[in-house]
């Protein structure tokens, strides 16, 4: 199988690696570079476990082949913290106990980051529609939606 | 997984490219990838195209052409395409709609193909290098087609014109139960002079509802009016069967939502 070289930045730093030409970026992450905040649940598309940020926009790792994304800024649930402070979203998750096993954590908050970064101040219905490609067994999705508007308002009063 | 990527960056090399055994195009990759993913191996080489005209869309003098590589997110978002988001906001979730490519919605089988129905009902135009095709021709064709779509192109219908509906039970992002576009021209009297009524899920691909569309044709856009196009809608269907759906229970239910749509 031939190697093809991958470049992009992740979280900002740059990375350089020769992938198996096919390989998706769900596993150029995990397997080859390390970070394993983006999970691997269904491999179709349906869970949203292993979403990521491509270029500003919201897309599933397990679906886009590595070497399709050189040039590309990515962002993953690893890289959002701050010199040592949890991401709005993440402090969220935590204080309204919108995380159980964890497993779809990543996906949802990578989902909510996009939403908040265009809509700042969403609505219940657009946090919905936001994480409506995400799935989680364990919560029943009520503490995912409080956490995602709590730190839309906690960026709103920072904001203020 | 052993599948090897080219990407050219022209169309016609692309196509050349195509023609080997076992390769397949690359769009949004949300079908084809997890069809790899999924251990499909009669793929065993995808192809792409770079091609900035594959990613354009032109809306001008009353027609619009979209580039076979523009996702829905591109669509949904596009001012001069507003009539047409809502059906482009129908297909997936929004990961989904961002990676999920016009080209690729046309070799979309059912329940997918939900941006497909609108176009049907568009009567749009499918160009590939060899030329320019009617979309009902082209879906007719498709497992044959060794092309590389470049884009689809249509007239643009006022809003009032275009209807889209699709049915499905998780909102608000679940697959279909079905889906039905119509494309409606009223004459003064209000009478209904022409008709273009286009149906997902009802065959394994997306159809026109030739009878319905024949019968409503000087027919008002009442509960009247109607029900000889709703009583006639299911000629010519073939539902598929899949867990969201029986063919019997999209059957049953395709008058009641062709029913919702005319009515709108
Ligand atoms: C979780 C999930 C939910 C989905 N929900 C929906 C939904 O609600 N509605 C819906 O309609 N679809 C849905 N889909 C299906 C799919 O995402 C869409 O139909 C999409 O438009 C397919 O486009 P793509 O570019 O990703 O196709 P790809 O996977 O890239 O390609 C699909 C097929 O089309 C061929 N192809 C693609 N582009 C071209 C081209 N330009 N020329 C020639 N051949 C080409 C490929 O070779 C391949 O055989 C869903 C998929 C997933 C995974
Ligand atoms: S692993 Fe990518 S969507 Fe489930
Ligand atoms: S917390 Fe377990 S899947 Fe969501």
């Amino acid at each position: 199988m031939a190697k093809v070289p991958v470049q992009f930045t992740l979280n900002g730093s740059e990375k350089a690696e020769f992938v198996d030409s096919g390989t998706t970026l769900l596993n150029a992450l995990r397997d080859k570079i390390g970070d394993t905040s983006p999970k691997g649940g269904c491999h179709q598309g349906t869970c949203g476990a292993c979403s990521v940020i491509i270029n500003g926009e919201l897309r599933l790792s397990c679906l886009t082949l590595a070497e399709t994304c050189n040039g590309a800024a990515i962002t993953t649930t690893s890289g959002i913290a701050e010199g040592g402070v949890l991401h709005p979203l993440q402090r969220a998750f935590l204080d309204t106990f919108a995380t159980q096993c964890g497993f779809c954590t990543p996906g949802m908050i990578i989902a909510a980051k996009v939403l908040l970064d265009h809509t700042p101040n969403p609505s219940r219905d657009e946090v919905i529609e936001a994480l409506s490609g995400n799935i989680c067994r364990c919560t029943g999705y009520e503490p995912i939606i409080q956490a995602v508007l709590l730190a839309a308002r906690a960026n709103s009063q920072n904001a203020a | 997984m052993a599948l090897a990527l080219r990407t050219f960056a022209t169309v016609k090399d692309a196509n050349t490219a195509l023609r080997s055994t076992g390769t397949r195009y690359l769009g949004g990759g949300t079908l084809v990838v997890r069809a790899a993913n999924e251990g499909d191996v009669s793929v065993s080489g995808l192809v792409r195209s770079t091609d900035p005209a594959l990613s354009a869309i032109e809306v001008a003098g009353g027609k619009a052409r979209i580039g076979a590589s523009v996702t829905m997110a591109a669509i949904a978002g596009h001012p001069g395409l507003g009539a047409l988001a809502k059906a482009a906001r129908a297909v997936g979730g929004p990961a989904i709609r961002n990676m999920a490519t016009v080209g690729g919605n046309l070799f979309a089988p059912a329940p997918y193909g939900d941006f497909a129905v609108a176009l049907l009902a568009l009567d749009a135009t499918v160009s590939t290098d060899d030329g320019e095709l009617p979309i009902e021709i082209f879906l007719a064709n498709r497992n044959d087609s060794r092309a590389i779509v470049t884009s689809v192109s249509f007239t643009l219908q006022k809003a009032e014109g275009f209807r889209f509906l699709k049915v499905s039970r998780v909102k608000p992002k679940g697959v279909s139960v079905l889906s039905i576009a119509a494309v409606l021209e009223r004459a003064g009297d209000g009478t209904v002079s022409s008709a273009r009524i286009a149906l997902g899920c009802m065959a394994d691909r997306s159809m026109r509802a030739k009878a319905a569309e024949k019968v409503l044709l000087g027919r008002t856009l009442d509960r009247h009016g109607i029900a000889a196009a709703l009583a006639a809608a299911g000629q010519g269907t073939s539902p598929i069967t899949d867990p969201i759906a029986s063919a019997w229970y999209r059957a049953e239910v395709l008058p009641v939502h062709l029913g919702r749509l005319l009515l709108s």
